[in-house]
């Protein structure tokens, strides 16, 4: 139990042997160093994410549509990303003569920020949330949706007519996704009584939010996938439609870090939906806490790749369709339930 | 002082456009997504096969027809030299008949796994996708186990078939036609059932039957549209009129009937192929054909029912060893006439869609 309780502990520990390397473990400067090792952190697991991400979405392709997938580099092929990562270094930066310069070379930078600053709250493991924010699933939301604008910056700096489609279709379909996203989420927080992601998880001690929320849950992954334009909602960069989208007009790095920005999203949705659904770091066999929570996002990730490369696209007025008219009273619905249901225990419990 | 105005966008898609089908190019007007114009543009394939006719031998330009419509070279290699024989007033042996007719609905299913495929493709369906090509593999190595290779088949001559296929063939054909009903179940499963491909597909771009009959529509979009019409039933060729089969028909006159009437058409083929495996006789492939094969003067015209639509070749002869003049009635390319007109409403997403359910092979459109 106590080798256990060390692995579980394991990245605190190492946190308090940092700390505890200055004279005052809660002075500025230790904090700073702190805050400092836990920006890096985060920056790591956006990278390694999406470098890991990208090789298995290959193989998830490769295993629905009963063909190997990358194989050929390294042990089964798992090097694949790191050549194409390198591949896309060495590769010309173009910028469109016809270009407003400045927005189209910040857009990408912008997507690819906005995963490290989600993931900054969310909690890894017990008291493992790189910034223990009171207002977590409001700072989540609030940074996501600043997505959008880097999207339309993509697509109206590039000057082009397909990224300019793209960039409109970025708006209609990430703006009408976020009101049923937060909807969904406050069913839980009216339970939880707080917005901070580490009570959140506390309080799936013995029922993960899943069980208790399970409309509320279909409808975040369906409004979730729509937000990071995951396919059956990739409408923003549908290649078969509008080429690439936003991304018509990016080369080498640049492009590379939408996809990282892409894959980054995915990943913080993903833990999203872990922690406020499915229980975050806790899980009902003894196995470290940070080990089940990324099992967790593991799960939905793999569920996000399965949609996606199963389903057809949908059509751009049935996408908005569901989101105003299925998704959002469904959600406003989920919402009276829960009131309903607070109200009905309180009556019993005499709260 | 600015002014403040609204237009269409005119978007170029193509002729390098990842769903054009090769090198279409269509400019279209978009009002934010609905299409208000579709002007297409051809001719980006166009390598003058009609002329080239003209200068080269009438065997030599068999190969030439295997590039039309190239996913089922079969059917083009058969328009042709059965015109030819027409011209000649050949006789071909019963074999050769019967094989021409199993390679002919060979091909007509591998188009039609290739047009399911493309326009779940063209909807971002990967998995379907890649499933119909798949088992359309196998129907390749069919033809490579018979011609040598695996898309511009080309094993007819005048008068009769190139070679006997191998041994080998006949369990592979076997063991695809007892596999055909599991293969449509799955792309039924992870295409056609889908909810959200039945909603892109259904009741878009709606082919009327006046409007395919006046603009002569031909083949399954024909057909889709509610009329039962197939020149194998119209007027036999070969030896269609000794199988039993039927003409699928279908009334939705929308996108989702014109790809769906592909599977019924591909248990037609099965249905006809085994016909043709178990009435096969012995004997030989080829006919008694001159050397030099020198028509009558004369001109002639014989159609065929190419997976997607009608194909038809008109050959002038003037007594010499080459034709003196050559046309091609290309299927897709009138059919291609439908779609400025049936797509006028649609989002751009459904013109993709529109686009990959008429199943046009440029080869074929560009000639």
């Amino acid at each position: 139990m106590d080798a256990l309780n060390t692995i579980n502990n394991v990245f605190l520990i190492i946190a308090a042997a940092i700390r505890s390397l200055f004279a005052d473990p809660h002075s500025v400067w230790a904090n700073l160093t702190m805050d400092v090792i836990n920006f890096i952190i985060v920056v790591i697991i956006v990278v390694l994410a999406a470098l890991i991400l990208i090789l298995l979405e290959r193989k998830v392709a490769g295993w629905t549509s009963q063909r190997p997938g990358p194989n050929r580099l390294g042990p089964r092929g798992w090097f694949q990303t790191i050549a194409d990562a390198l591949k896309l270094m060495g590769k010309e930066d173009i910028t469109p003569a016809g270009a407003d310069k400045f927005i189209f070379k910040i857009a990408p930078m912008i997507i690819f920020s906005l995963p490290m600053m989600t993931l900054a709250v969310i909690p890894y493991g017990n008291g493992m949330a790189p910034i223990n924010l009171d207002l977590g699933i409001f700072y989540f939301l609030a940074i996501s949706a600043i997505s959008t604008v880097a999207f339309v910056m993509a697509g109206w700096g590039s000057n082009n007519k397909y990224s300019l489609l793209g960039g409109m279709r970025a708006v209609a379909q990430m703006i009408s996704y976020e009101i049923p996203l937060l909807f969904s989420l406050l069913g839980v927080v009216m339970i939880t009584q707080s917005f901070n992601l580490g009570v959140i998880v506390e309080a799936q001690k013995t029922v993960p939010f899943i069980l208790i929320q399970p409309l509320a849950f279909v409808i975040y992954i369906i409004a979730g996938l729509a937000e990071v334009n995951r396919a059956p909602f990739d409408l923003v960069e549908a290649d078969q439609e509008v080429v690439a989208g936003p991304f018509t007009e990016y080369t080498g790095l640049r492009w590379g870090l939408f996809f990282l920005g892409e894959y980054g999203n995915m990943t913080a949705v993903s833990a999203l939906a872990a922690t406020v659904f499915l229980g975050g770091w806790q899980g009902p066999a003894p196995i470290p806490g940070w080990v089940w929570f990324w099992m967790k996002v593991g799960i939905i990730i793999f569920f996000m790749m399965w949609a996606r490369w199963t389903f057809p696209r949908i059509r751009i007025d049935h996408l908005m369709h569901l989101a105003w008219k299925v998704l959002l009273p469904l959600s406003i619905l989920n919402i009276f339930l829960t009131g309903l249901g607070i109200y009905i225990y309180r009556l019993v419990m005499g709260g | 002082m600015t002014i403040e105005k609204t237009e269409e966008l005119l978007l170029n898609m193509g002729p390098q456009h990842p769903s054009m089908h090769g090198l279409f190019r269509m400019v279209v007007n978009l009002e934010g997504e609905t299409v208000t114009k579709i002007d297409p543009k051809m001719g980006y394939l166009h390598r003058g096969i009609e002329k080239l006719a003209e200068s080269r031998t009438y065997s030599q330009f068999i190969p030439y027809t295997d590039r039309l419509d190239y996913l089922a070279s079969p059917h083009n290699n058969w328009a042709y030299v059965q015109t030819v024989e027409k011209l000649m007033g050949l006789e071909i042996p019963e074999r050769a008949e019967y094989l021409r007719v199993i390679f002919g609905e060979l091909a007509r299913i591998a188009s039609h796994q290739v047009c399911i495929a493309s326009t779940a493709l063209d909807m971002a369906g990967w998995s379907a996708w890649s499933y119909a090509f798949r088992d359309r593999e196998r129907i390749c190595d069919m033809y490579e186990m018979t011609a040598g290779s695996r898309l511009t088949v080309n094993n007819m001559r005048i008068g009769g078939m190139s070679n006997e296929p191998p041994a080998e063939f006949w369990p592979a054909l076997k063991s695809f036609l007892d596999d055909t009903p599991e293969m449509l179940e799955e792309y039924n499963g992870i295409f056609f059932g889908n909810e959200i491909a039945q909603g892109r597909l259904k009741s878009v771009g709606i082919l009327s039957k006046e409007l395919a009959e006046n603009l002569s529509i031909t083949g399954p979009c024909l057909r889709a549209s509610g009329v039962n019409y197939d020149v194998r039933k119209a007027e036999p060729y070969s030896i269609y009129d000794r199988f039993d089969f039927n003409v699928p028909v279908r009334y939705g006159c929308d996108s989702y009937d014109r790809t769906i009437i592909r599977m019924d058409e591909i248990v037609e083929s099965v249905k006809i192929i085994k016909q043709a495996v178990r009435d096969i006789p012995e004997g030989p492939i080829m006919a008694k054909v001159p050397k030099v094969i020198k028509p009558p003067v004369g001109e002639v015209y014989h159609r065929v029912e190419n997976p997607k639509g009608e194909l038809g070749f008109y050959i002038v002869s003037d007594g010499t060893t080459k034709p003196a003049r050559l046309r091609i009635r290309a299927g897709t390319f009138i059919n291609l006439q439908m779609l400025p007109i049936v797509s006028l409403g649609w989002k751009i997403q459904d013109v993709v869609a529109i686009f990959a359910t008429l199943d046009a092979v440029l080869g074929e459109v560009d000639k």
